[in-house]
């Protein structure tokens, strides 16, 4: 019994469900939360649900198109995280705080 | 030689124009007035040859370009030299030499001076183009051209508003004229397919003899041209305004030559005019109530020149009612004496304001024949032309208009004979308040008047020659056969079968017995005598002086007001005009076109304002906007 196998004795909707559960609770904690270190984690969190989807759908199709997408969308959030945590700890030298609220003094 | 006899004139504008102001005076003037000499001199020979010669066409042509090109459209930029624009030419260029010479001496203070030479010059030349060209299209183009060359003239001492609205008025009124010109070109081009004077012509005559609309309606739509530019009822308000010219321009365009040009129009298209009597008809009447209407007003007015502006409306009137009556050689012959003996008055009336020290009103003249005796004699001399004395030019060429038009219609005879008569009332009255009774100036003193320098006295003497012998151009057959009708052979010349003629359709000297016609001459001198004699015993054995025109009671009040058609034309044109302007101006444009174009701006603005309250730089409310946003893109893509 290969992997792929063990994948398909669920049935496709409960990772629909899971990813959406996922991708909800990024999207709410990008949404209302304030400090940007858990922005960027609920942003994780969202990529990650939509990964999660590819690879699901991937295996059930027996395609391997998604998975490749899935590497893709990683190396993304790699170097998006890493540009982001840079202009974290820039303004946290600034500010030193890393409440995102206080970025409306960039408005002209 | 043609394209030289031109185009020196327009080299003269140039030089005087480029270079006027680095000139001194005497050079500008002098410039000038060679210019329109060399252009006199040629046209001189030119009719020689073309008057002399048998072997030569009637007519010398020079294309010089191709004016316009476009598909099945063209017409070149080309003069011809026929008779009839002979006899114009020489008109011109022969007055205009001297009225150049005259300028030298009447300009000679003024800080314009050659600017002043450079427009004559340029008018000049846009006159020669009217009558030399060989189509409607270059007619039009010198039509214009003298028409801003009279605008320029008039507003010439711009400095003067009223000057200015003189100028402005005399233009517009033209631009009504053109209108029908313009009309009538097309109508042209359309019926016959040509502008060239010989192929329309020849179309014209090939065509149906009968009259058609077509004809009647390209005749009176040229007619109405012919109006604006000779000053016929209802477009002549503007020639006594344009009087606020020098007054060598009042003789020059406004007399001699430019306000000839719509008889010559008329004369040039006979071919068309023959084929519509009704447009004929309508000529003669509008000429004929021009005529009269004229000279009744110039009976009221004071100002020397506006005397004279009158009565060249008048006598242009005259002409036109030759025209109408189909006595094209009669219309010619009187346009010739008529810019003899008019440029005289106007320069004899230039050598007194001249003398008067810019003293217009003859009411403050009197007496002046002592001082000025030159001047006295020759404005005797032009003054007795244009009345028709006998056997000086005017009374030839007034008498053989009264023959034609008794030929015609006896009732526009009676008429034109009463104008006839007013015009020796009106003339006589303005000559002996001028010139006889006593001093009347307040301002100068008698000691100060003088007599012109030769400068302007020598074309006054020559003028004053030309307009007693100028007759024998055209003189009456009961004079002997062999020396008269000069100018009608000229006209009716049929080149022997060989050349096309000047007059498509030849006229016929209007079959009246000798003893009606000595009758008529003997009415035309008995309606001299008696306004001779009136306003002499009015004027100088009683020595009245004319009443102010707020002195005027009745009739003489209408006339001095010029029978209020100004007043009339400013209420039914100008001020309804105005009033539209108004309420397009307040409403329209304040209202609907300024409110739209501010509510657009406003509303922008306000809807910026808006936006402008999203953009708080709260990164959370971006993302919301972009969450709601996906949503939105998601919801309209799955239903």
């Amino acid at each position: 019994m290969s992997i792929l196998s063990v994948f398909n004795q669920v049935e496709i909707s409960h990772y629909i469900y899971l990813s959406t559960v996922l991708f909800s609770i990024g999207l709410f904690g990008v949404l209302f939360r304030r400090n940007a270190i858990i922005l960027l984690m609920c942003i994780e969190l969202m990529l990650n649900a939509v990964n999660l989807l590819f690879t699901a759908f991937s295996s059930y199709m027996g395609d391997a198109d998604g998975q490749i997408f899935v590497f893709f969308i990683m190396v993304v959030a790699a170097a998006e995280a890493a540009v982001g945590l840079a202009i974290l700890v820039l303004v946290y030298r600034n500010t030193r705080k890393t409440d995102v609220s206080f970025l409306d003094q960039l408005k002209g | 030689m043609l394209t030289l006899m031109i185009f020196l004139p327009l080299l003269g504008f140039l030089v005087n124009g480029i270079f006027g102001k680095f000139l001194p005076k005497a050079i500008s003037g002098w410039l000038g007035t060679a210019a329109v000499l060399g252009s006199f001199v040629i046209a001189l020979m030119s009719f020689m040859d073309l008057t002399g010669d048998t072997t030569i066409p009637e007519r010398i042509y020079t294309k010089l370009f191709t004016f316009l090109h476009v598909g099945n459209f063209h017409v070149d930029f080309a003069f011809q030299f026929d008779r009839l624009s002979a006899v114009m030419t020489l008109i011109i260029t022969g007055i205009g030499t001297l009225i150049h010479l005259y300028s030298i001496a009447y300009m000679h203070e003024d800080e314009g001076f050659y600017k002043f030479f450079a427009y004559l010059n340029l008018f000049i030349f846009n006159m020669l183009v009217l009558v030399l060209g060989s189509n409607y299209l270059m007619l039009f183009f010198g039509w214009e051209g003298v028409g801003l060359c009279s605008y320029l003239l008039i507003g010439f001492w711009y400095k003067n508003a009223d000057y200015g609205k003189a100028a402005r008025k005399a233009f517009v009124m033209n631009r009504i004229g053109d209108l029908g010109l313009l009309l009538g070109l097309f109508l042209i081009y359309d019926t016959y397919g040509s502008f060239e004077y010989q192929e329309v012509f020849r179309s014209v005559f090939a065509g149906s003899v009968e009259s058609n609309a077509v004809n009647t309606a390209i005749a009176l739509l040229l007619f109405i041209g012919a109006m604006g530019k000779s000053a016929q009822i209802p477009l002549y308000t503007w020639l006594p305004d344009a009087m606020a010219g020098p007054t060598p321009v009042s003789a020059l365009i406004h007399a001699a030559t430019m306000v000839t040009a719509g008889i010559y129009l008329v004369i040039r298209s006979e071919a068309i005019y023959a084929l519509s009597p009704l447009a004929r008809e309508v000529v003669m009447w509008i000429g004929l109530a021009t005529s009269l209407m004229a000279a009744l007003i110039g009976l009221k007015q004071n100002d020397i020149k506006k005397v004279l502006a009158y009565s060249t409306v008048s006598q242009l009137g005259l002409m036109f009612i030759a025209l109408g009556c189909g006595a094209y050689t009669a219309a010619l012959f009187h346009v010739i004496t008529h810019a003899f003996f008019k440029a005289l008055l106007f320069l004899g009336s230039g050598s007194v304001i001249h003398g008067m020290h810019h003293e217009q009103d003859i009411r403050h003249m009197g007496g002046l024949r002592k001082k000025m005796p030159i001047t006295y004699l020759t404005f005797l001399i032009g003054t007795l032309a244009i009345t028709g004395f006998p056997f000086l030019s005017g009374f030839f060429s007034k008498d053989e208009i009264l023959v034609s038009a008794f030929a015609h219609n006896k009732l526009v005879f009676g008429l034109a004979l009463i104008g006839a008569g007013i015009t020796g009332f009106y003339m006589f009255r303005m000559f002996f308040v001028t010139f006889h009774g006593t001093y009347r100036n307040t301002h100068h003193s008698f000691d100060k008047v003088h007599e012109s320098p030769w400068l302007m006295t020598l074309p006054l003497l020559v003028l004053a020659v030309l307009s007693v012998i100028g007759g024998v151009v055209n003189l009456p057959h009961y004079l002997g056969e062999g020396i008269s009708g000069i100018l009608h052979h000229t006209l009716n010349y049929d080149g022997g079968g060989k050349f096309s003629p000047i007059l498509i359709y030849p006229e016929h000297a209007p079959e009246i017995e000798h003893t009606t016609e000595w009758l008529l001459l003997g009415m035309a001198v008995s309606v001299f005598v008696i306004a001779f004699l009136h306003t002499r015993n009015k004027y100088v054995v009683q020595g009245a002086v004319p009443e102010a025109d707020s002195a005027q009671t009745g009739m003489g009040k209408v006339l001095a007001n010029k029978f209020y058609v100004d007043e009339a034309y400013d209420t039914a044109f100008v001020s309804s005009l105005e009033a539209a302007g108004e309420v397009v101006g307040n409403y329209v444009d304040d209202k609907a076109v300024k409110g739209l174009v501010d509510g657009v701006g406003s509303g922008s603005n306000g809807i910026s304002r808006l936006l402008s309250k999203i953009q708080n730089g709260n990164i959370e409310y971006y993302l919301v906007y972009m969450v709601i946003g996906v949503a939105l893109l998601l919801a309209f893509n799955l239903f």
